[in-house]
């Protein structure tokens, strides 16, 4: 498959929100890059003509966060595991926070990551650097150098900064490279102990709580840090009504703010964890009806400008435990388009919009030239056909990580295949 | 995840109990009538009765516990079970056994019936998830989420000092937010019919949303808050609230909400005095309270071996005997 270099998508609806296309039209890809939309150019020759007629052909997805587990982690995931289910999904670049072991905070981890991903050639893997040295948010690392190495934006992953100071002078430092920070708005303190949103569910089923102001608190110090250093920084993971308003006031004086929402958290809340299901354990924990809906209400109005997987892929013993014991996160890569495409049913998005918050919109968190098919750009598409039926189950999931609350529910969108820098990646063609 | 009752089996019948969230007022009272049934026999001069012989019950106690673990003991023995205790510190499982690893090893031993105490809040659910078929799972406290025998046995100490619950007020005080027994008198009494619960504490020790949330009045003034109830729990108070900042000091805590006699006299004149156990005289509670004729805390304690027969033998017992007859005649059960 890796020899093809000339392809054409024909009979396809593409949407490029980028571009503001949404239309039927044919794209024609050459040699790593977007070669034409339309009609193909005289005398070019593809060597796969892919049918995609009742599908959806749009700019491979950007995931703003995706655990992969390597290296360190493996019992949980490998590269070669989660790249692969994240190219099943669509999924073309995806970033890996720095939690590894040994952490990303030197660039050969950054690098040996990198080169595997590349070797495995599944998808871009981008690696996030850490911020301070094994996230022990003292000691701020030598940016400059993971930069180079290929890291556009660093994090502290879910260990955020507990000293102000700390966090001003990382701020500073990244800001001189042109490097964004991206942040865990949860304050350590007030998040410690807890297992679950503080409200109506833990007062009932007496889990520690977490409450709102764990992430109001955060961000409203990591605004006022960003404002006073004219850092770029990024929310990953928003999960409260008030933090989405505290966020589009700092937009609206000129902070350098922006903000994601994983995908669950638009659909799922604290009610889930009834029966103490530990998939449903998050950090940021599930909160109310009520913030879900700002939350989507913030994705429509543009305020926060992704979606992502927030993939956490684990062990099935990680889960075999007393709900407040169990590690928190959900293996999220797979049903991140059917769920997004849930929310076109839902009436809070339309196609495009969705799209745009899988492909541009992150791309641009991360700096990058992608999630566009623009002529000449990074050929990296997706088809899909918005209304396959399917059923997420441990036999069909490719990631390692089976913890999903989402198993055995139906879904409706599907990807048919995947195009990396040119290349098909994936396909499902043959079983339409 | 959230398909049925976990508790109950294709009949409805008790299987495990974990929590009184979601069980009936007619089981909840035939639960307590079982229990009305066996306070007979544990004052007999014979304490025993058959309906578990050749069940093997193991106490499977996470989190260390003298009259929990005791009481269940006893109860289990009255019923002629096989008893095995099992204190399974954090550092035994840290050996790298894991609490599954534990059950199985146990399952393999043939027995019946887990009495499981853990630290954590849903233990016993997770527990009885994943329990082989066979076995039956009896929660003695997870967390600061259940501790449904502890509430029913104080559920039985009000019934025989007052009778119905329509026209009761009971005050729960202390530390509402950490505790398991808070919870499942809440919903018990709930259950029942109570016509006022009402919780009373410092706002560091109330769970956020509780009047909504758990279905309670919440008071933050004691004397307020005990005005002409009819009961009167008193939650006992961990040492470790004043290192964390949820409470000053023990002086300041009685001060305002220690019961003495003085301020009992603010409640119904035929009020009752309770506590979970063990009591801290002087913090939550001043010693002529507690040693006085309204306190009916050593009561709990007798009812507790009761009420645990009760469920012990409606979950694991070897048929749904019609009750006192039988069981005050010590004899072979028919059938």
């Amino acid at each position: 498959m890796a020899e093809v270099e000339r392809i054409s998508i024909r009979g396809g609806r593409l949407i490029d929100p980028a571009n503001r296309i949404d239309r039927e039209v044919d794209l024609h890809l050459a040699d790593g890059r977007v070669l034409a939309i339309g009609e193909a150019p005289t005398g070019f020759e593809p060597e796969r003509v892919l049918d995609a007629r009742g599908l959806i052909v749009c700019p491979g997805f950007v995931d703003l966060s995706a655990r992969l587990r390597e290296p360190g982690l493996e019992q949980k995931a490998t590269i070669a595991s989660e790249s692969r289910a994240a190219a099943a999904s669509g999924i073309t670049t995806l970033c890996c926070p720095p939690d590894t072991s040994p952490v990303i905070d030197t660039p050969a981890v950054a690098q040996l990551i990198q080169q595997t991903a590349q070797r495995l050639g599944f998808a871009r893997v981008v690696p996030a650097g850490a911020m301070t040295r094994d996230l022990d948010g003292k000691q701020i690392t030598e940016m400059a150098a993971l930069k180079l190495a290929g890291c556009p934006v660093l994090s502290q992953a879910d260990r955020p900064i507990r000293s102000a100071q700390v966090q001003r002078r990382a701020m500073e430092y990244a800001a001189t490279f042109g490097l964004t920070l991206f942040l865990h708005p949860q304050d350590p303190d007030l998040t410690s102990g807890g297992c679950a949103h503080e409200g109506r569910m833990s007062a009932r089923l007496g889990l520690p709580g977490i409450p709102e102001a764990a992430e109001t608190v955060a961000v409203a110090r990591d605004l006022a840090l960003a404002g006073q250093t004219g850092a770029r920084i990024h929310f990953r993971g928003l999960s409260t009504a008030r933090a989405t308003v505290m966020l589009a006031a700092a937009r609206g004086r000129g902070v350098q703010a922006s903000g994601d929402v994983a995908i669950h958290q638009l659909f799922l809340t604290e009610d889930d964890l009834d029966g103490f299901d530990a998939n449903c354990h998050l950090v940021p924990p599930l909160r109310t009806r009520a913030d879900r809906d700002a939350l989507r209400h913030a994705l429509a109005a543009g305020e926060i400008g992704a979606i992502c997987s927030d993939h956490q892929p684990h062990d099935a013993d990680a889960k075999l435990l007393p709900f407040p014991e169990t590690a928190p996160g959900i293996s999220g890569l797979e049903t991140l388009l059917p769920l997004a495409l849930r929310l076109v049913t839902e009436g809070v998005l339309d196609l495009p919009g969705v799209v745009a918050r899988l492909t541009v919109g992150p791309a641009e968190i991360l700096g990058l030239d992608l999630g566009h098919l623009s002529p000449g750009a990074t050929a990296d598409v997706c088809l899909f056909d918005p209304n396959d039926c399917w059923i997420p189950t441990p036999e069909t999931l490719l990631s390692h990580g089976e913890n999903s609350p989402f198993l055995h529910a139906q879904m409706h969108g599907r990807v048919m295949a995947t195009v990396l820098d040119g290349h098909i990646v994936f396909e499902r063609m043959n079983d339409r | 995840m959230k398909t049925g009752n976990p508790q109950l089996d294709g009949q409805g019948n008790l299987k495990h109990f974990l929590t009184i969230e979601g069980l009936s007022r007619a089981l909840l009272v035939e639960l307590l009538d079982r229990a009305e049934g066996f306070l007979g026999v544990t004052q007999q001069a014979v304490k025993k009765v058959p309906l578990c012989r050749g069940k093997v019950v193991a106490n499977l106690f996470f989190e260390t516990s003298t009259r929990t673990r005791t009481t269940f003991e006893l109860a289990a023995k009255r019923l002629s079970a096989d008893v095995l205790n099992l204190n399974i510190s954090t550092s035994a499982t840290a050996k790298g056994e894991t609490l599954l690893d534990t059950l199985r090893n146990l399952e393999a031993m043939q027995v019946d019936m887990f009495v499981v105490r853990h630290a954590s809040s849903g233990a016993a659910h997770f527990i009885a998830a994943h329990a082989a078929p066979h076995v039956s799972v009896i929660n003695a406290g997870d967390g600061r989420y259940s501790h449904p025998t502890q509430g029913m046995l104080d559920m039985f100490t009000i019934r025989r000092h007052k009778g119905d619950f329509a026209n009761l007020r009971v005050a729960i005080v202390g530390d509402i937010l950490h505790s398991r027994v808070a919870r499942s008198q809440i919903l018990a009494l709930n259950t029942l019919g109570t016509a006022e619960v009402r919780v009373i504490g410092p706002r560091t020790l109330i769970p956020a949303f509780a009047e909504e949330a758990l279905g309670v009045r919440v008071f933050h003034d004691l004397r307020e808050g005990i005005r002409d109830v009819d009961v009167i729990i008193m939650l006992r108070l961990q040492r470790e609230r004043m290192t964390n900042a949820l409470l000053p000091s023990e002086h300041e805590y009685f001060h305002l909400y220690g019961l003495t006699e003085e301020r009992l006299a603010a409640a119904d004149p035929e009020a009752i005095v309770m506590h979970p156990g063990p009591i801290n005289r002087g913090v939550e509670i001043e010693s002529q309270v507690a040693d006085g004729p309204r306190s009916v805390i050593l009561e709990q304690v007798t009812n507790g071996i009761a009420i645990r027969m009760a469920v012990m033998s409606m979950c694991i017992g070897t048929q749904n005997i019609a009750m006192q007859a039988d069981i005050k005649t010590d004899g072979e059960p028919n059938g």
